[in-house]
C-alpha cells in the first residue's frame, strides 16, 4: 500500500503538556479517512504538525515518501498538501473572489509576478469563478468577506484549500458552524473531490463521518487509541466509552 | 453586474495628474516648495508600497532616503554630475540597504519592526556623523554640482527644471507602483497585510514576499532622497533624521494609507500647512500641525484619501 501521508512517532509538547503522544499514523493514497475523539483530544495540534503549522517536539512527517518535517507550510502546500481551519482565517477586507483568485494565483505559480494587473491573468479569475459556483459562492462573489453570513464565510475557507488543487486535503471540521442545508451542499463537494486525492477529514457529527469514511483513526488525549473501517470502530467498546464519557457528542 | 477592473485608470486619477501641470502654471513663484512636495509625496509612497500593502510599520524609512541622498551627493561631488545617473546610483544603493536589513523586519511584531526600523536609521545618522570625511558630518555634504539633465536641463534658479524633473519622476514612479499594487504580487501583500498566517497555507513564502517588498519600498525613498540632493545641490545630515521618519509616516497617515495616493495628497496638504503656518506663526507652527494631525487622526479615518472616498459614495 502507498500512503499519501504518515506520521512517525510524533510528539508535541507545549510546557508541561502533551497535546500530541507518540503519534504513528498513516494516511493511505486516496483514503477518505477520519480522525474523531473528544475535544482537546489534539486533533487540530496533530493537523498543524501535518501541515507544518507547528513544529514537532520529536518525530517526523512523510508526505508522499518524503521526509518534510523540516519543510516549512507553503513547501508542502506545493507538494500537494492543503487544509482548512477549524476556525476561519480569511482576509477579511478582501471579496470571495479576490480571496479565491489569490490561493489560485499562488497554485498556478504566478502569485509573484509584479506587472500585468491580476486582471489580465484571466485563466485564474476563471478557475477562481468555477470554484465559487460549485461551493455556491458565485452570488455573493463581489462581497468583502467581513461583510458575508458566518456560514458563507466558512465556504470561503473550504474555497481557499480547494484552490491549491491538492492531492491531500485535511479538514478541520469544515462544516462547522454551517447550518444544515449548505453544510449537505458542503459535504457533496467534499464527496465530488477526485477519487485519488486524499482526505483526512476531523468531524464530530457521527453521522457524516460514518458516510464518508472509509477509514477511522481516534484520539485520546494526544495518543492514537485505534485505527480501524467504520464498522469495526462502531463496534469498539473503547470508542464507545470515549464517547460515552464525553456526552457532547456521539 | 459589471465591476470596475481597479487597475484601470480613474477619470479623476486623469483630472488628477493635470494639476500639477496647472500648478506650474499658476504658481510660478513657488516652484521650489512644489518640487519640496513631489519629493515629499515620492517619499511617502514609498512607505506606502510597505506600509499600506504589506503592512510593515516603519519608524526608520529615512534611513534609504538618506543613502540615496548622500549617494546622489557623493556621486556628484565626485565629478558625475549626471542627475539620471546618480538617480540610478542611488536607487540600487538605497535597495542594496534595504535588502540587506528587510531580514531584521521579518520576524517580530509590529513593535518589534517600529524599534528595529528606527534602529537602523539612527545608526546610520550616527554613522553619517562619525564619518566627517566622507559625508560632511553635521556641515552636511558640500559642492555637490548637477549637471544639466540629459546635457540639456539645466537646474535653474526659479526651480523650474527641478520641478518638472521632480513631478515626472513622480508620476513614472507612481505608474510603477500603481501596477505592481494592482498586480498578483501586489494581492499578495494584501494578503499578507490582512493575514499573514493564512498566506503559507496557501503556499505563499510570505518572507520572500516582504523582502521583494522591502526591498523596492527602499528603492523608492532612496530616489526621494536622490532628488532632494539634486535639487539642492547639498546634503544635510537630518536625511536620517528620526524627525524625517517620523514625518513621513505623519504625511501617508494624514493623506491614508494603502491607496498610493493618500501619501500624494497628505505631502500637498502638509507641506503646504508647513509652509503657510511656519509663515504666519514660526515659533508655534508645530502646535497647529499636530492639532490637525489629531483632528484628521480621531474624525477622519482614513485619512484625507478616506474622507473622499467615503464623500464620492455619498454623492453616488
Ligand atoms: N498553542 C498551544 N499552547 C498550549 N496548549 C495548546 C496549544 N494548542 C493546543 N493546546 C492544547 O492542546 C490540547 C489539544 O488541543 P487541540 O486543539 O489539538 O484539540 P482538538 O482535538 O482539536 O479539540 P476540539 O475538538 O475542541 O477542536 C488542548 O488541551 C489545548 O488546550
Ligand atoms: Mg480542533
Amino acid at each position: 500500500m502507498t500512503y499519501a501521508l504518515q506520521t512517525r512517532n510524533l510528539f508535541k509538547r507545549f510546557g508541561g503538556f502533551l497535546a500530541t503522544n507518540d503519534v504513528t499514523l498513516n494516511v493511505a493514497e486516496g483514503a477518505r479517512h477520519a480522525l474523531i475523539g473528544p475535544n482537546g483530544a489534539g486533533k487540530t495540534t496533530l493537523i498543524n504538525l501535518l501541515t507544518g503549522f507547528l513544529e514537532p517536539t520529536s518525530g517526523s512527517v512523510i508526505l508522499k515518501n518524503e521526509d518534510v518535517t523540516r519543510q516549512p507550510q507553503h513547501r508542502r502546500v506545493k507538494r500537494g498538501l492543503a487544509r482548512t481551519f477549524q476556525i476561519n482565517r480569511l482576509f477579511a477586507d478582501m471579496t470571495a473572489l479576490q480571496s479565491v483568485i489569490l490561493a489560485v494565483n499562488e497554485r498556478r505559480g504566478i502569485a509573484g509576478h509584479w506587472w500585468r494587473p491580476v486582471s489580465a491573468h484571466g485563466e485564474a479569475i476563471d478557475d477562481a469563478a468555477s470554484l465559487l459556483s460549485q461551493l455556491g459562492l458565485l452570488e455573493v462573489a463581489h462581497v468583502p468577506t467581513k461583510d458575508l453570513p458566518y456560514g458563507k464565510q466558512r465556504l470561503i475557507e473550504i474555497a481557499l484549500a480547494l484552490a491549491a488543487q491538492p492531492s491531500v486535503l485535511l479538514l478541520d471540521e469544515p462544516a462547522a458552524g454551517v447550518p444544515t442545508g449548505e453544510s449537505r451542499e458542503l459535504f457533496e463537494t467534499i464527496a465530488r473531490l477526485p477519487r485519488e486525492v486524499t482526505v483526512l477529514l476531523i468531524e464530530h457529527d457521527m453521522d457524516l463521518v460514518f458516510r464518508f469514511a472509509d477509514r477511522i483513526s481516534v484520539l485520546v488525549a494526544g495518543a492514537l487509541l485505534t485505527e480501524d473501517v467504520p464498522d469495526m470502530i462502531a463496534a469498539d467498546p473503547r470508542v464507545r466509552e470515549v464517547y460515552l464519557g464525553d456526552a457532547g457528542h456521539g | 453586474m459589471t465591476r470596475r477592473d481597479a487597475s484601470r485608470w480613474h477619470p479623476a486619477e486623469y483630472a488628477f495628474w493635470a494639476l500639477p501641470i496647472v500648478a506650474y502654471f499658476v504658481f510660478p513663484d513657488h516652484l521650489a516648495l512644489l518640487a519640496q512636495i513631489a519629493i515629499a509625496a515620492l517619499f511617502a509612497v514609498s512607505l506606502d508600497l510597505i506600509l499600506g500593502y504589506a503592512g510593515i510599520v516603519s519608524l526608520g524609512h529615512a534611513a534609504f532616503f538618506g543613502i540615496g541622498a548622500y549617494a546622489a551627493g557623493l556621486l556628484a561631488q565626485a565629478g558625475w554630475g549626471d542627475p539620471v545617473l546618480g538617480l540610478a546610483c542611488a536607487t540600487l544603493a538605497a535597495a542594496v540597504t534595504g535588502f540587506a536589513t528587510s531580514f531584521l523586519v521579518l520576524r517580530g511584531a509590529d513593535l518589534t519592526r517600529l524599534m528595529v526600523t528606527l534602529g537602523v536609521a539612527s545608526m546610520l545618522y550616527v554613522l553619517a556623523n562619525k564619518l566627517t570625511d566622507i559625508t560632511g558630518g553635521l556641515d552636511g555634504l558640500q559642492g555637490v554640482e548637477m549637471k544639466p539633465i540629459f546635457g540639456q536641463f539645466a537646474f535653474d534658479l526659479y526651480g523650474k527644471t527641478a520641478y518638472v524633473y521632480c513631478t515626472i519622476i513622480l508620476f513614472v514612479m507612481f505608474w510603477i507602483a500603481r501596477r505592481v499594487v494592482h498586480s498578483p504580487f501586489g494581492l499578495s501583500l494584501q494578503g499578507i497585510r490582512q493575514n499573514a498566517v493564512r498566506m503559507p497555507a496557501l503556499g505563499t513564502p510570505v518572507n520572500a514576499r516582504l523582502v521583494a517588498v522591502y526591498t523596492l519600498g527602499a528603492a523608492y525613498a532612496g530616489i526621494a532622497g536622490a532628488l532632494l540632493t539634486q535639487t539642492t545641490q547639498f546634503v544635510s545630515i537630518d536625511v536620517f533624521s528620526f524627525s524625517r521618519s517620523a514625518e513621513v509616516l505623519l504625511i501617508l497617515v494624514l493623506g491614508g494609507i494603502g491607496s498610493l495616493y493618500g501619501g500624494i495628497l497628505g505631502a500637498v496638504v502638509f507641506m503646504t500647512v508647513h509652509e503657510y503656518l511656519s509663515g504666519i506663526d514660526p515659533l508655534y507652527w508645530q502646535f497647529w500641525l499636530g492639532l490637525l494631525l489629531i483632528v484628521v487622526v480621531l474624525f477622519a479615518r482614513g485619512g484625507i484619501m478616506g474622507t473622499l472616498r467615503l464623500a464620492s459614495k455619498v454623492r453616488a
